[in-house]
């Protein structure tokens, strides 16, 4: 009895293979997403430490103490400011990652063609309704601000940002006049719904509470304008290095 | 022989848009997990850490 040949074991051709470094469509959607995160978090937290930061630092002192304040001291250690410094950004960093992650992933819903030029037009859309809408109503606030119930403040957030950002895609993506339309009224009314603080006091000076809210919503919308972006452009670029590889 | 390459040629197109479905699902359990522990988590740890960025990127904080 003669022993079968098809156990043995085949000679290996890398001049020959031509699928090697494809990837799939998960790993590049992670990679971008994490890449375009870290780098755009990196800056945006080094952006957050000159402007935004020093603002609640100087906010916190009035919120905790009259007498603090008019000596202008925080009671903040210098390896306490360093812990937060890094908490901070490793913070922005994954909200970074995590609008770029969204971006894509709707984007490959909507069947949209993925580059850096509609990335960055999508996050501007993403801005427009979880920044400008929401600020509209619940202004970005210091430490110390009037306030209203937070987990209010939370779901009104969240569905304002949902209901905006459907309203966006009816009224760009969608043809029909009548979708527009209904469009328009989900980007609308979930203002008539916004929670208002009873009482408008606040410890904070009005000054420090006006920079605050245009350096904050500046932050914001480089932050996702850079998450966008650079999501995009690194997308773009394995993508086509996975086609050439296919050919 | 042929007949069986077109054949099996042809799903490929859905299994292109069912690997994007995939990735899409992933990308955006990833992205939502990430802002919701770090945007409305209200464990202190996470709150503790994040504050500055939640102030600061206009997330409802306090």
């Amino acid at each position: 009895m003669t022993a079968r040949m098809t156990h043995v074991t085949r000679f290996h051709f890398p001049a020959t293979k031509t699928h090697t470094k494809q990837t799939s469509v998960i790993t590049r959607v992670l990679a971008a997403g994490f890449i375009a995160g870290i780098v755009a978090g990196l800056f945006v937290a080094a952006l957050q430490h000159v402007t935004t930061t020093p603002l609640i630092l100087t906010a916190e002192i009035y919120e905790v103490s009259g007498e603090a304040a008019q000596r202008g001291l925080s009671t903040l250690t210098q390896s306490a400011l360093l812990h937060r410094t890094i908490n901070t950004s490793l913070s922005t960093i994954a909200l970074s990652m995590g609008y770029a992650l969204i971006l894509l992933a709707v984007m490959l819903l909507s069947e949209e063609k993925i580059d850096a030029y509609r990335a960055t037009l999508w996050a501007a859309c993403a801005f427009a309704a979880t920044g400008l809408s929401a600020g509209l109503e619940l202004a970005p606030q210091l430490p110390g601000s009037a306030e209203t119930a937070l987990h209010d403040r939370q779901i009104w957030w969240l569905t304002n940002a949902a209901l905006t950002a459907s309203g966006l895609y009816l009224v760009i993506k969608i043809d029909p006049i009548p979708i527009k339309i209904v469009g328009l009224a989900l980007i609308v009314v979930p203002h008539f719904f916004a929670p208002y603080p009873a009482t408008p006091e606040s410890h904070v000076p009005a000054e420090l509470a006006a920079r605050f809210a245009a350096a904050s919503l500046s932050v914001q919308a480089l932050s996702w304008l850079l998450a966008g972006a650079l999501a995009g452009a690194i997308f773009q670029l394995l993508n086509s290095q996975n086609n050439e590889t296919r050919r | 022989m042929r007949v069986q390459k077109t054949i099996s040629a042809l799903p490929q197109l859905s299994v292109i848009k069912s690997d994007s479905l995939k990735a899409a699902t992933l990308a955006l359990l990833l992205g939502f997990s990430l802002i919701f522990a770090v945007g409305f988590s209200e464990t202190d740890r996470l709150h503790d850490s994040a504050h500055d960025s939640r102030h600061a990127l206009s997330f409802p904080c306090h």
